[in-house]
């Protein structure tokens, strides 16, 4: 006679160290066996969408901060992108170098807390540490800059709050020349450690068709094998005048879209940010950063999609203008949203504890996937 | 890679009186208008066709146009009747890397569209998000839950235009 078995539901979060934020994951279990994952998203719901239709413009800057709050910077850059689409205006050289630098610093900050939280929510603690202590840096720069450590309001509409301290390239520099020992430290300690691999190859494995029919983008796509990346695919700002590499998922240590792909491509992606702002830092060319900033920003009708490669993945504002002084309609495509959708796909027949390695993995954010 | 005069040539040939228009107006990026009764047959097409491959549906967005006629209560809120509600549809093609967007538009008191589930799995959030913020009905959609919202909000669509905030929610004080 077979052994009688029932499924049972568990309720992971919505206060659970592991879930990055206030995350629901209903998970079907029979044993330790994962059947089924449905998340439950939507507590910290702010309206961001709703709000953005009574303020003006330029007020919604400070509300794109509050989105992905990992990655500030990227945010305002595809907000204020999207407006000065709709506005049609040019915007100085120096205004953006520094946008590109800054938006590049941020990229490496927020791998980093993905970094060090994908590793201590598997135990590895040691690093977390270590990382944030090099995050500290940039949030310094940035500190340094417009005053701010995470909410930075620092991109306005045609320009920035704040020109760069005298100090910022010098500082900058030394970052980097800090931080290149560093990755090769963590890969020392993390990358290639033996219980790391063991905890996240061929675990949580995300084809590529999957990958696209899901919508995924950024490290998830990346990470699956695919070389999809906005700022080459559809580049704004002036990233196309930089030379840089798109890492993709080889499965180096198992298959390729596994767990230790997607982490691979965000340590890898720090150093092709590193390259970006090198390349940068040293041509920022002389201007008033202020110069160009409208007095009255009314856009005509119409509407405009504009999308940029954010830490997280492609982040896109959909905008639509009725002519007045306040957005008729802002839709944020947050990626951490779209790559969340297909946890329920990556954890079937899975065991309980790959949960947390592969939500790690994915590195959501919650603010931007409640907005 | 076509553009998307093309694009809209192509879907003509195809569907005829299906596709409704192209508008065309700067600073907007063209947009195909389509019938909500035939966008998944319509993104089926798009999707399979060798020429155009538009696998990967960026985002999905609901719209309250806000065209009917605003009737304003003796409180002074204001109401909307009839008008229509929008689904915009922003495509992509990793492959033959082209863009375009398709909009649907659907009347407000009964709004309904195809979902497109089986053609860009991606829309399963991307849908029930528009049916808890506008209301909208995807017709096949197999989970048509609310997401961000309470389940149990009774108080309406949020972001329709004409929304109003309820005074409580199970005894809490709504309004801060």
């Amino acid at each position: 006679m077979p052994l009688k078995t029932e499924t049972m539901v568990l309720n992971m979060g919505p206060q659970h160290p592991s879930t990055h934020g206030v995350l629901r994951l209903e998970l079907e279990i029979e044993g330790e066996l994962i059947l089924s994952v449905k998340p439950h998203i939507g507590y910290l719901h702010r309206c961001f969408e709703k709000h953005a239709e009574a303020m003006t413009y330029p007020q919604v800057i400070p509300y794109t901060d509050r989105l992905d709050y990992l990655a500030a910077m990227g945010n305002n850059f595809g907000y204020v992108i999207a407006v000065e689409k709709l506005l049609g205006i040019q915007i100085p050289e120096r205004v953006e170098y520094i946008r590109v630098i800054m938006a590049e610093l941020q990229r490496i900050a927020s791998h980093l807390v993905a970094i060090a939280t994908n590793g201590a929510d598997i135990g590895a603690l040691t690093p977390f540490l270590y990382l944030f202590r090099d995050r500290e840096y940039i949030l310094s720069l940035f500190e340094m800059t417009c005053g701010a450590r995470m909410l930075y309001n620092y991109m306005w509409i045609g320009g920035l709050s704040h020109d760069i301290h005298p100090d910022f390239v010098r500082k900058t520099k030394e970052f980097i020349n800090h931080f290149r020992p560093t990755i090769v430290e963590l890969n020392n300690l993390l990358t290639f450690n033996k219980i790391f691999i063991e905890r996240t190859a061929n675990v949580g494995i995300l084809p590529l068709d999957t990958a696209i029919n899901f919508g995924a983008s950024g490290p998830v796509l990346r990470g699956s094998g695919l070389s999809f990346d906005v700022r080459r695919e559809d580049p704004y700002s002036i990233y196309n005048r930089f030379d840089f590499e798109i890492p993709t998922g080889k499965g180096l240590v198992g298959a390729v879209g596994d767990c230790w792909d997607r982490y691979y491509v965000r340590v890898l992606e720090m150093e092709q940010s590193l390259c970006i702002i090198e390349q940068a830092i040293d041509n920022i060319p002389e201007g008033d950063v202020k110069s160009a900033i409208p007095k009255r920003i009314k856009p005509p009708k119409g509407t405009v999609y504009a999308r940029v490669e954010n830490p997280r993945g492609e982040l896109g504002y959909f905008i639509i203008s009725d002519g007045n002084i306040n957005p008729f309609r802002v839709k944020v495509r947050a990626p951490s949203f779209v790559n969340l959708e297909v946890m329920g796909e990556l954890c079937k027949g899975h065991l309980v504890a790959d949960v947390i390695a592969i939500l790690g993995s994915l590195d959501i954010v919650l603010g931007e996937i409640d907005r | 890679m076509k553009n998307p005069e093309e694009i809209f040539e192509l879907l003509k040939s195809e569907f005829g009186n299906t596709i409704l228009g192209l508008e065309k107006e700067t600073p907007t990026e063209p947009i195909i208008t389509v019938d909500p009764m035939q966008i998944n047959k319509v993104g089926l097409f798009l999707r399979n066709n060798n020429t155009l491959k538009f696998d990967s549906l960026m985002v999905l967005s609901g719209v309250d146009d806000a065209n009917g006629t605003k009737i304003k209560d003796e409180d002074g809120t204001e109401m909307i009747s009839g008008g229509t509600l929008s689904v915009y549809y922003h495509l992509h093609s990793t492959n033959l890397k082209h863009k375009i967007t398709l909009k649907v538009s659907t009347p407000r008191e009964t709004p309904q569209v195809e979902s497109v589930y089986n053609v860009w799995r991606t829309s399963d959030w991307h849908e029930r998000e528009a049916f808890d913020m506008f209301g909208i009905i995807f017709l096949n959609h197999p989970d048509l839950r609310r997401i961000l919202m309470p389940y149990d909000w009774e108080a309406g669509y949020p972001l329709r235009k004409d929304y109003k905030n309820p005074e409580f929610y199970k005894g809490m004080k709504v309004p801060y």
